[in-house]
């Protein structure tokens, strides 16, 4: 196991690689989701304005 | 009207694309998720190590699926702003906008991995060569799109104004790709072909090849995702956006 985590004395290297690969997809994937929460609360708040006004 | 027809007809509403693209997500999702598994699996426990770059060589399974990907990213904007400039369709902006920092993400990954695996090999983090040079101005294109696309107040002028930008920017593609030949790079010419066959162990091609296809459907899942927001944005004053933000509807 440690031996697979050194990677051949390039572990950081590689690693880091990995790992940003990782977050880079992880934010991908996230952002679209708060973003959609996001435009949602803002349709329904608009919608709430309007009912208040007529 | 022929079923094909009137799929594609669907998938140019922007009602019918949000609930069909809602319904693909998750399986988009899935089958990226099992082919990402398998390909860390073969890439990282059952390729052997390379002869010459020891264990280095590893970071291939992630900057040679990310560099094709923004590649791959690019020219479906591309076609996309084609397809907008002369039919002018709705959903072909959307996914050229919702394409554009999905393409950025891969291409810095690229650009970053391939720093990562040249500083040990190479012994530089950079070097002015063709290949990364090209490939960084791809960042720029992505860059460049997504900042011209918020500069402009009005969605149908600022979609045609990128439209414009992708296709200029295409002529990339071919420079990126025979940049190895073309000139002289440090960069190591293709590896992977698909008329010559490729030069690689075939337990270091699959995980390579697995990994590019979990690539291809996460980008799908997350074009999805991005362009059902900018349809709920751009309708955001019809009835059917109402109900769903009134949670009458999902």
């Amino acid at each position: 196991m440690s031996e697979f985590l050194h990677m051949g004395g390039y572990a950081f290297y590689v690693w880091t690689s990995y790992g940003l690969a990782f977050v880079l997809m992880l934010v991908l994937f996230v952002s679209p989701m708060i973003e959609k929460k996001r435009l949602i609360a803002g349709i329904a708040r608009k919608l709430r304005r309007e009912r208040r006004e007529k | 009207m022929n079923i094909f027809m009137r799929f594609y007809h669907r998938l140019a509403s922007p009602r019918h694309f949000y609930q069909i693209a809602g319904q693909w997500i998750p399986w988009l999702g899935a089958i990226s998720l099992i082919l990402l598994a398998w390909g860390l699996y073969e890439g990282l426990l059952v390729a052997p190590t390379d002869y010459q770059q020891g264990e280095s060589y590893r970071i291939i399974f992630i900057h040679v699926p990310a560099a094709w990907m923004s590649m791959f990213i690019y020219l479906i904007m591309a076609i996309a702003g084609a397809i907008n400039l002369v039919w002018r369709m709705k959903m072909a902006e959307v996914v050229l906008v919702s394409s554009a920092p999905i393409g950025a993400v891969f291409a810095f990954l690229a650009l970053v991995t391939g720093s990562l695996w040249g500083k040990p090999m190479w012994g530089t983090w950079w070097v002015w060569d063709a290949r990364l040079t090209s490939e960084l101005f791809l960042l720029f294109l992505y860059l460049g799109i997504i900042a011209l696309h918020g500069a402009i107040e009005d969605k149908r002028t600022a979609g045609r104004a990128v439209s414009i930008l992708a296709l200029v920017g295409v002529i990339n593609l071919p420079i990126i790709h025979f940049s190895v030949e073309w000139w002289n790079t440090l960069h190591q010419g293709s590896t992977v072909s698909v008329m010559g066959g490729s030069k690689m162990d075939s337990r270091m091609l699959r995980p390579l090849l697995i990994m590019s296809f979990a690539f291809k459907f996460y980008y799908g899942m997350i074009l999805f995702m991005r362009a059902r927001n900018e349809v709920l944005d751009r309708e955001r004053n019809t009835s059917w956006v109402r109900q769903i933000a009134e949670g009458k509807a999902s």
